[in-house]
This record gives C-alpha cells, sequence and structure tokens, in this order.
C-alpha cells in the first residue's frame, strides 16, 4: 500500500461531493482509463461563483482523494479564485502525495479548470447566439 | 476485526515446524560448513541434508542443487550465467512474454551485452503454444526459458511439451519454478527442462534463500566470484539457517502435497464461483482449468486495483493487483497486457492468492465485503455512469 497522509485517507474513506450535476453550466474531464485515471468535474456557477461542484473519478486512492479535496476547495469560491487552485495547491492541501502520485493532483486541477472553461465557452456561445439572433432580426 | 490474508503470492507465512527447524542454526549450530572441526561438521551436515530434501521434493540429485540467495538469484544465475558458458555457440535467447521481472530484466541485461532476445507470446488465457517456441528458436539459439506457473494469473505453462521441442535444438531450457515449486507436483525429469529456479517464500519457507537446479554436466558462468562454495559456482558463506528452513519446508511440501493441493483448490473454486455470480461485468484471468490451486485473479471493471486494495485491507483482506496505480512504474502488468487484456480492463486487476492457513470463512468473508466495494467505487466511476447511460440509451 502506497504510503497516503492521514488526510488523503480521510478523503479517500469519505470522498465529498462525488456525482454528477444533471443540468451542470460546465463539464471537464481529464485524464484516460487506460492511463489509470480519469476525472470528470461537473459545475454549477452563480452570479460568478461555483455554487454547486461535483465529480467522478476513475482511479487510485491518490486521485479520489485528490478529487474530493478539489471539490471541497472550489465550492463557493469565484471562477477567478478556482483557477488559482494549482496541482501544488492540492498537494499541500493533501499533507503532501507520494512523488509518483502527484499525476494525480494535476489531473484534479485540470478537470476544474476544464469545467470552468466550458462554462465560459457556452456562455460565450450563449452570448453568441443571441446576438446572432438579434442581427437576424434586424 | 476479522483479518485474512489472500495474498500468498507475495510470500507466504512460515510453518512452525520451519522456524522451529532454522532456530538452533541462529544460535548455537552456527559454524561454516567449509570448517574442518565440529562446528563446521555439524553445519556441513545441516546442509547436505537440506540440499537432499530440496533433491527429493523436484526428483533431482542432490549435488544438482545449488543454493542462492532468492529465487531472483536463481533466475538471473539461469539466464545470466548458462548464456555466457554458452555464448561461443550463440548469443540468442528465448523467453516468453510473461516471464517475472527477474527473467525478464536479466534477459534485457543479455541485450546489453550483445545477445539477441526473442519474445514468445501468450494466448488469452496466458498460455504459450510449444510451436511458437519452435519458430523462435534459431541456429544460434543457446538458452530457452519459460516459467512454469505464473502467479498473477495461475496458469501453468506445457512445460513437457515445450521442452520436447526445444530437446529437438541444441538449445538449454530453464523453467522458472518459484510459483509452483512445492504447490504442484514438480519433477525435473518429467519436465524435461537443464535448469530449474525454485524460493521456499512460496511454500511456507523462509525469505532469503533460493535454489537453482542444474542438470548434471550443464555448464554455467558463476555471477559471484570468491571461495569455493556450492561446488564453485555460487561462492558467499552458506545462509545456514535459511537453506535447513528451505529443506524443511521442501520435506513439508513433498508428504502434504496431495492434501494442500485439495485445500487450496476447493477454497479457489469456492472464490471463483462465489465472486463471478455475485459481481457484474468481472473477468477471471489465467485458465479456467490449468492454473494454480491457490489462484483466483479477476479483471473488475470500471474501476481501479489500488482503489479496491485500499478498501479490502480497510477491513482487514489483504490482496494484490496488477493495475498501473499499484506499480511505482505506473505501467499497468506486462502479464495482462501480453494476454491481451485491455488497458482499461487491467487496470481493474484484483488477485487472490490463497495459502494453508485460508479457511472458507475467509473465502465467505471476502464474497460479503467485495461487493459493496467494487460498487461504491463505481458508483463514483465516470466509466460506470458511462456504459450505464449506453445502456439504458441502448435499450
Amino acid at each position: 500500500m502506497p504510503v497516503y497522509s492521514d488526510k488523503v485517507m480521510e478523503h479517500f474513506m469519505n470522498p465529498r461531493n462525488v456525482g454528477e450535476i444533471e443540468d451542470a453550466d460546465g463539464t471537464g474531464e481529464v485524464g484516460n482509463p487506460v492511463c489509470g485515471d480519469m476525472m470528470t468535474f461537473y459545475i454549477k456557477v452563480d452570479n460568478n461563483h461555483l455554487s454547486d461542484v461535483k465529480f467522478k473519478t476513475f482511479g487510485c486512492g491518490a486521485a479520489i482523494a485528490v478529487s474530493s479535496i478539489v471539490s471541497e476547495m472550489a465550492m463557493g469560491k469565484t471562477l477567478e479564485e478556482a483557477r488559482k487552485i494549482t496541482p501544488a495547491l492540492v498537494a499541500e492541501e493533501l499533507e503532501g502525495l507520494p512523488k509518483n502520485k502527484y499525476h494525480c493532483s494535476n489531473l484534479g486541477a485540470q478537470a476544474l479548470n476544464k469545467a470552468i472553461d466550458d462554462y465560459l465557452k457556452k456562455q460565450g456561445k450563449k452570448v453568441k447566439s443571441k446576438r446572432s439572433g438579434k442581427n437576424e432580426k434586424a | 476485526m476479522k483479518r485474512a490474508y489472500l495474498d500468498n503470492a507475495a510470500t507466504t507465512h512460515i510453518l512452525p515446524q520451519v522456524l522451529e527447524a532454522m532456530l538452533p542454526y541462529f544460535r548455537d549450530a552456527y559454524g561454516n560448513p567449509q570448517s574442518l572441526h565440529d562446528w563446521g561438521d555439524q553445519a556441513r551436515e545441516a546442509l547436505d541434508e537440506a540440499r537432499s530434501r530440496v533433491a527429493a521434493l523436484i526428483g533431482a540429485q542432490p549435488e544438482e542443487i545449488i543454493f542462492t540467495g532468492s529465487g531472483t538469484e536463481a533466475n538471473n544465475f539461469a539466464i545470466k550465467g548458462l548464456a555466457l558458458a554458452r555464448q561461443s555457440q550463440g548469443k540468442h535467447a528465448v523467453i516468453s512474454a510473461i516471464e517475472h521481472f527477474s527473467v525478464l530484466h536479466a534477459a534485457k541485461t543479455l541485450e546489453k551485452w550483445g545477445f539477441e532476445v526473442s519474445q514468445v507470446p501468450v494466448d488469452k488465457h496466458g498460455l504459450v503454444d510449444p510451436k511458437d517456441v519452435g519458430k523462435s528458436i534459431r541456429e544460434d539459439t543457446v538458452l530457452v526459458s519459460i516459467m512454469h506457473a505464473n502467479s498473477e494469473v495461475g496458469t501453468i505453462q506445457p512445460i513437457a511439451e515445450i521442452a520436447k521441442v526445444v530437446k529437438k535444438t541444441g538449445a538449454l531450457f530453464h523453467t522458472d519454478a518459484v510459483a509452483s515449486v512445492g504447490t504442484i507436483h514438480v519433477d525435473v525429469k518429467e519436465l524435461g527442462v537443464d535448469a530449474l529456479s525454485l524460493t521456499p517464500n512460496q511454500f511456507y519457507g523462509p525469505k532469503g534463500v533460493g535454489a537453482l537446479w542444474l542438470k548434471k554436466g550443464v555448464r554455467i558462468m558463476p555471477l559471484l566470484d570468491g571461495g569455493v562454495q556450492e561446488g564453485g559456482r555460487r561462492a558467499g558463506t552458506e545462509n545456514i539457517p535459511a537453506i535447513v528452513g528451505l529443506g524443511k519446508a521442501a520435506e513439508l511440501a513433498r508428504e502434504e502435497m496431495a492434501s494442500r493441493m485439495a485445500h487450496l483448490s476447493a477454497l479457489r473454486d469456492r472464490l471463483i464461483e462465489g465472486l463471478l455470480p455475485r459481481i457484474e461485468h468481472t473477468i477471471l484471468t489465467g485458465h479456467p482449468t490449468q492454473r494454480l490451486p491457490g489462484n483466483a485473479s479477476f479483471c473488475i471493471e470500471f474501476i481501479e486495483g489500488e482503489a479496491m486494495l485500499m478498501l479490502l485491507s480497510h477491513q482487514g483482506i489483504a490482496a494484490s493487483s496488477g493495475s498501473a496505480c499499484t506499480s511505482r512504474a505506473l505501467k499497468a502488468s506486462h502479464v495482462l497486457t501480453a494476454m491481451g487484456i485491455p488497458a482499461e480492463i487491467a487496470q481493474g486487476s484484483l488477485l487472490f492468492s490463497l495459502g494453508l492457513e485460508n479457511t472458507e470463512d475467509d473465502i465467505d468473508y471476502l464474497l460479503e465485503a467485495l461487493p459493496p466495494i467494487v460498487d461504491r467505487l463505481r458508483q463514483m466511476s465516470p466509466l460506470y455512469s458511462k456504459f450505464i447511460k449506453g445502456q439504458r440509451g441502448g435499450s
């Protein structure tokens, strides 16, 4: 068994915010099962704040603990604040990760960022389509 | 909390009789077998007795047994020592794709030394086809090494049939029998090999000791230079307590083999037959019938092995996995990959290897504990939710 910190074990045994958000404002999927880890993050955005964050993860104990702590760290934050959740911060928050599991903390931060990107992209599209709609009418 | 050790492929416990036999050689009988006095005589007698017992277990002559420091050393010795001793006749060796790292990596070293190494494939059950071995052998092939049984998936190779193919050529045939000796019937003459590796930490003996059986008359290049121990083929003062333990473990294995096999295969079948219907989307890995009596290995789809091991460990159950995340190199087991199991399914590898101390109770405890663990991880798995959605969409 890899030597995990108590915090990693605690989040692995009792992961927060597991699940999917049916009408998510943004989703981000990273990794792939061939490499051993895959994470999907779902976010709801309310007034530029992350009002809900959920995840599903295929992977090892570290991958599950990382997903859990990232969801906790991101919850309630503004999009700009959430962007500042770096792999190093995630590892620090988990009281350290074994060296060969460090890539898991990368995945967690990436998945969250991708979900935010997805949200912004959708927003952009909506704005665009509204505009184009107006243009058509005009 | 109840505990169940189902990781005997990693190493077994040590039998009390084995420990008892070893203890005097740590304490009072500390002599060096090379010495010419009572202390030396006592150690030498113990060494000879152990050698005879190991030889008896595999149908060999005592003088054909070379004690080593581990199964890994025995494999390294065979691969490097036999290839080097024959390099004037050719520099090509053949191994299978599912060998233990101590054969695989020793063969890589041969390549660095200018040898060529061919790997024969295995089928989906992990079996080597003797015909493939035949096709891989060339004029300059000096050594073939195919493992007897694979500890990860339990598959037992048709070594005697492969030996017939190898014998037609000039090559030597070594088999890594670490997973089989002491567990199933192994006779070097019936197998038809020239060299065979074994270690007692797989059959209730100590760690830190192993042996290479080398057919009389076969030359080998020593890996260690030094004194005249082991006929000058393996220098270094003998680890007498461990060798005595190996001898005792070999004697007990020979005496109790039939009852041990019956016990282990009954538990194995209970586990396999209990687990498959309880957990959907689970594959039994390895050969359905030609497998080690204590081996029950699976791939459980949509989830990852290390996470399962952690949750099992939380309930006192010890098992192992060939998933990428459980390996330090973060690579899925080369054995599962060679059997054609897709990488994402290999991630769900879970191996239970049973031992003499296991009971029906242990198996039933596992069969209760595992399904909720699998459920819990599948509920977290994006692969599983995709699969379920796909099913709903499809229906």
